[in-house]
């Protein structure tokens, strides 16, 4: 089974990270490069990604079959995705185990959810 | 010449008794999977062209050995050891090995120091000859994922020191069943697969099929052994009926049932009348033999309910779990009335393992909708359809969740 785990960012968890000394902002770097690492390693891991800052997302709408843009109203908003794993696990227990290594765990910031599965089983 | 398709079926057939012969003759598994790999790769390029050598086999040995000397070489050089005569010197190509290691590959393949997804992806890589490519298409997963677990997997084997031969008598039982249900996963996910993505993928139910029938040569004596395979047949039977071309799933009763294969079903159903008769009795029996009363049900109104609840009854005492209590309520609802289902579901509820499932409010769904409250049976099938993490099954009940006629505006 496939799961998203999902890292929030906001307004405490940006506080922390902008108080750290650089030594302790690369400890934080290299925790992460440890965790995708063991996942890695484990097989389990399937992408994972940091998200650029939200000020930089554009909204897209579609008018009358046009495609338009404009600057996202996230960057007003105060809680916001930062990054993500996609992962394979055995069970939903096992993801949770990988979701507690993430530090913004220790925030609440962290949330686990499963992904659909395109097989369908007998009726 | 031989088209690219015959190749492949003749080097899949091919590959344990390579990989088998590389590993009695140099030892190390690891190094000698990635040899056996490559030699497949190259044939599978080469032969389609160049036509299939005289002596198949002996070309794969040959080149994988040449090829494992290569990676050795590699290896060693880093570890500045010496070579020795006996890892240079290739095994001899012939005669084709006399010794069959099909059944101690897939031993090792599904040993129980590696998990589930790594088994399965070994067993198919291994004994089954795919590529990391195929396996990676058939799981929707990326390449470095599936090459990731296999490369782990072997690590884990090496470091659990387990040998390249028969487990003592006392384990083998225990092994064979992980054989089993790791021959059970793959068939399931090629059978669960929705038809849009499996244009892209291995043939899973087939190659579980194949290595099935492969198990059962060696182990012609074992009940559950037969019982698997006639369990993968009866079921993969029903394979062209079961989803619309669209990718909707046809539930069972609904199923046009000449669409199902014959062939599968008369041999499924002659090999579990002949293993019931003579073996003792396990889950897979149990559960092909079931599904030999739906396949030989001409109508789905046809089907032997009681029959069906009986098997149910001894499956629930030798092997319960979950699914199995859920089944067997939906027969005792076939046999005795949908509120007889319901009372037992209400019960089964308590279990922590079905408190909040998904299939309980599908089950309640249907047999409140057989009852005929159906306005329960709406709010049942949308509440099942919310939980599943399956697409397809999602999509099949918001449209029982819609067929349900809508409630009177009296």
């Amino acid at each position: 089974m496939k799961y998203l785990i999902l890292i929030y960012s906001n307004p405490k968890s940006r506080e922390i990270w902008e108080g750290f000394s650089d030594a302790q902002r690369a400890e934080g770097w290299a925790f992460y490069a440890a965790l995708t690492e063991d996942l890695a390693v484990s097989g389990e891991l399937i992408v994972s990604e940091a998200l650029a800052d939200p000020s930089l997302a554009k909204r897209v709408s579609v008018r009358d079959g046009r495609a338009m843009s404009s600057d996202g109203p996230f960057a007003e908003v105060k809680e916001h995705l930062a990054g993500f794993f996609l992962l394979e696990c055995e069970s939903f227990d096992r993801a949770l185990e990988h979701a507690a290594r993430v530090p913004e765990a220790s925030l609440g910031l962290v949330e686990v959810r499963p992904v659909l599965d395109l097989g369908g089983p007998d009726m | 010449m031989s088209t690219a398709t015959e190749v492949e079926g003749l080097l899949r057939d091919l590959a344990p008794q390579v990989l088998g012969a590389l590993v009695r003759h140099y030892g190390g598994f690891d190094t000698c999977e990635d040899a056996v790999q490559e030699a497949l790769l190259a044939a599978a390029v080469q032969w389609p062209t160049d036509g299939v050598p005289a002596n198949p086999t002996g070309w794969l040995i040959t080149v994988a050995s040449r090829r494992r000397i290569e990676l050795w070489r590699n290896e060693t050089a880093r570890r500045r050891r010496e070579e020795t005569a006996a890892a240079l010197a290739p095994p001899d190509p012939e005669p084709v090995p006399a010794v069959d290691d099909t059944l101690t590959l897939l031993l090792l393949c599904c040993h129980p120091a590696l998990t589930p997804v790594s088994q399965v992806a070994l067993t198919l890589r291994a004994v089954g000859g795919l590529s990391t490519a195929e396996i990676a298409r058939a799981f929707l997963v990326p390449e470095a994922t599936v090459a990731q677990r296999i490369s782990r997997a072997k690590q884990r084997i090496k470091a659990s020191g387990a040998d390249f031969r028969m487990p003592p008598q006392a384990e083998r039982s225990e092994r064979i069943a992980a054989v089993l249900r790791v021959l059970y996963l793959i068939f399931n996910e090629g059978y669960t697969a929705s038809s849009g993505s499996a244009l892209l993928r291995v043939e899973l139910t087939t190659e579980a099929i194949r290595l099935t029938r492969q198990l059962r040569g060696r182990l012609p004596g074992d009940g559950e052994v037969a019982g698997l395979l006639a369990l993968m047949l009866l079921t993969d039977a029903r394979r062209p009926a079961r989803t619309r071309p669209d990718g909707a799933l046809v539930p069972l009763a609904e199923q046009d049932r000449r669409q199902w294969d014959a062939w599968a079903i008369a041999e499924g159903v002659t090999l579990i009348t002949e293993t019931l008769a003579s073996a003792p009795i396990g889950p897979y029996q149990l559960q092909a033999a079931i599904a030999a009363v739906h396949d030989e049900a001409a109508r789905a109104e046809d089907t032997d309910w009681r029959q069906i609840l009986g098997l149910y009854e001894l499956l629930h005492i030798i092997a319960p779990g979950p699914m199995v209590t859920l089944n067997r309520i939906v027969a005792v609802a076939m046999v005795h009335g949908p509120q007889a289902g319901l009372r037992q579901l209400a019960v089964a509820e308590a279990d922590p393992a079905l408190a909040g499932h998904h299939r309980v409010d599908a089950v309640r769904a249907h047999l409140l909708d057989i009852a005929g409250d159906q306005e329960a049976a709406r709010a049942h099938y949308r509440l099942a359809a919310r939980r599943t993490l399956s697409v397809p099954e999602r999509r099949y009940l918001e449209s029982r969740a819609a067929q349900v006629a809508p409630p009177s505006r009296a």
